[in-house]
């Protein structure tokens, strides 16, 4: 639906996007990822038309919005970052206008009925846009981009200044959209990317630093680990503490172990880091099952979309990264939602007999 | 291009410019009409079309002013370069959107026509000549100030520039006319340049009943010049 061939702009000898290449499916939702300056709203501003590329090819639907720029843009709706409201119009005049201008042919006031009712927009339908809310502008921003029904949605941080239920309502939207339409969003809000998008691409520098599901950019560079563990000892004092400390600091591959608070009476969180070549799981069990300790909670705490994000943004852009992939193996992982919503990466090989227990524990004991 | 048309003549209206456009235009030119036609006795309206020409010098720049730095102050042009649509029905849409509420404007000359009516005889002829000049020339003025506008993102700056090009447009030719028997080459050169690409007496040629299809080639040519330039600056920003 969208392909891209090395994008790459420049203004001057400033290159804010550098050869760029990446594919949408139909139906797909494509989260961009990056921190501010990285390059992400140049990108949508070249796949949109509104500015052109130094060099490279955006084609939508097969289309190449440089050469036939009418005919591409009609299968693109576009919320850029700033929505580009005409403030001293009433949201119905200025989405009429909006039909007007993609000279759209559906049947006009049931169109702007149902995207109004999309969009929850419907009840300020005939207020001036100037006097509407950051959050009702962003709506009706959204909702000029639904005009027409293009097959291709392209939305540059469509959550920005809205209110916590404003968000999740905006979120469930664009995963409904995502069923019919082709959607490109870009935020650098983590959670969201997670919540809605199908794939991943992180830009840091005007490149894309990693593209994939969270599961493979996950597994792509990982290269230590980090674990939290609650073993409960026999006596529930400091004396186990301890013990624990030392049995689990024996294990070979653990690189460093600490115990951090008191979470039940007498029971203590562990923070373990490993050297990331061995899985030190197993051992670990043992150990305990050897003691008579009880792990009542073990998870890896190591490869949430944070941690993968700040991997990625503070090295220089990816050619570290790839070496660092060769070198060393990458467990092979999945990713898991935990309770809270966080994203938590497990290996894949046996989580079936270890985790069973662990997930079972960690239930209770988790906020 | 009507889209754009049709919300630019809404604009007009809700953000108060027409208002104060129409309103300065018509009391301007009603003094002119007293003055010229009305307490001097005269049913020739050649006088009254000659004064004309300042007022639509200074309110020019208020109706294009805003027509495109506005838009891309508020980052509304984002919108519009992204739907399915061409630069110059972007650009055109603007124009005569424009266009028509200075036609508005400039009607006022038939209610003149029938005040006149009544005192004396209306000369059609010359009226109505005169009043297609007037359009020419406006038509003319509003695509410099359109491109002016599309050159930044404040308004005031380009209502300022706009103002400072066509009087200078307006001067020029006064300030070259010491030239016009100067001996030297160079002088002369000048002088015909400037007296080639006068707006002035072009349009004041037609208040003296002269009806020169020329001049009205060069009106529309300069509308037609300076509306592609706008284009091109629009297309030059995309490729910046």
């Amino acid at each position: 639906m969208i392909e891209v061939r090395n994008l790459t702009k420049s203004y001057g000898d400033k290159l804010a996007v550098s050869n760029i290449s990446f594919k949408v499916e139909k139906g797909e939702i494509l989260g961009f990822l990056g921190p501010n300056g990285a390059g992400k709203s140049t990108t949508m501003n070249m796949l949109t038309g509104y500015i052109s590329s130094s060099a490279g090819e955006v084609l939508i639907d097969g289309v190449d919005i440089l050469e036939d720029p009418k005919k591409a843009k009609a299968n693109i709706g576009y919320l850029p970052e700033i929505p580009p409201l005409y403030v001293d119009m009433t949201v119905e005049g200025y989405l009429s206008f909006i039909y007007d201008l993609k000279k759209c042919k559906l049947p006009r006031k049931a169109h702007l009925k149902d995207v109004c009712n999309l969009c929850k927009i419907y009840d300020v339908k005939d207020r001036i846009i100037k006097n509407l809310s950051k959050g009702y502008r962003q709506r009706v921003g959204l909702a000029q981009a639904l005009i027409n029904n293009p097959p291709v949605l392209i939305l540059d941080e469509p959550t920005v200044g809205l209110d916590p239920k404003q968000i999740i309502e905006i979120r469930t939207l664009i995963k409904k959209l995502g069923k019919r339409h082709t959607v490109i969003l870009s935020s650098h809000i983590l959670p969201e990317i997670q919540a809605v998008c199908d794939r991943i691409i992180i830009i840091n520098k005007g490149q894309i630093a990693a593209d994939g599901t969270a599961e493979e950019i996950a597994s792509d560079i990982t290269n230590e680990h980090k674990m939290t563990l609650r073993i409960e000892g026999p006596t529930h004092t400091a004396d186990d503490k301890r013990l624990i400390t030392d049995a689990v600091k024996s294990i070979s591959g653990v690189k460093y172990i600490r115990a951090d608070m008191e979470r039940e009476k007498g029971i203590y969180d562990y923070d373990v880091e490993t050297d990331g070549k061995t899985d030190v799981r197993r051992e670990i069990n043992r150990i305990c099952a050897e003691n008579g300790w009880n792990i009542l909670m073990l998870q890896l705490s190591d490869l949430t979309l944070e941690d993968i994000f700040m991997k990625i943004t503070m090295t220089d852009g990816g050619s570290e990264k790839e070496s660092e992939k060769k070198s060393r193996p990458a467990p092979k992982l999945d990713l898991k939602v935990g309770e809270d919503g966080s994203l938590n990466a497990v290996n894949e090989e046996e989580k079936d007999t270890e985790k069973k227990e662990v997930s079972e524990e960690s239930n209770g004991g988790e906020e | 291009m009507l889209a754009i048309y049709r919300r630019e003549m809404g604009a007009f209206f809700t953000s108060g410019v027409a208002y104060v456009f129409l309103t300065v235009f018509w009391l301007v030119s009603g003094i002119f009409f007293y003055n010229t036609v009305i307490a001097a006795g005269n049913a020739d309206t050649s006088n009254l079309f000659g004064s004309m020409f300042i007022i639509v010098l200074f309110l020019i720049p208020v109706l294009t002013m805003k027509l495109l730095s506005e838009e891309k102050k508020n980052k509304t042009d984002q919108g519009l370069l992204t739907a399915p649509i061409g630069l110059w029905e972007i650009v055109l849409g603007k124009y005569f959107a424009a266009l028509t509420l200075y036609v508005i404007a400039e009607s006022i000359i038939f209610v003149y026509a029938f005040v006149i009516n009544y005192l004396g005889d209306v000369i059609w002829p010359s009226l109505l000549g005169n009043y297609f000049a007037m359009l020419f020339l406006g038509a003319a003025f509003i695509a410099v100030g359109l491109f002016i506008s599309s050159l930044t993102e404040n308004q005031m700056a380009s209502a300022v520039v706009c103002l400072v090009v066509l009087f200078v447009l307006y001067l020029s030719e006064s300030l070259v006319s010491g030239f016009a028997n100067s001996k030297s080459g160079y002088l002369k050169l000048v002088y015909k340049a400037v007296t080639n690409v006068s707006f002035y007496s072009r349009y004041i040629e037609f208040t003296r009943g002269v009806f020169s299809l020329t001049s009205v080639l060069f009106f529309v040519s300069v509308a037609f010049v300076f509306n592609f330039l706008t284009v091109k600056v629009l297309e030059k920003r995309r490729w910046s």
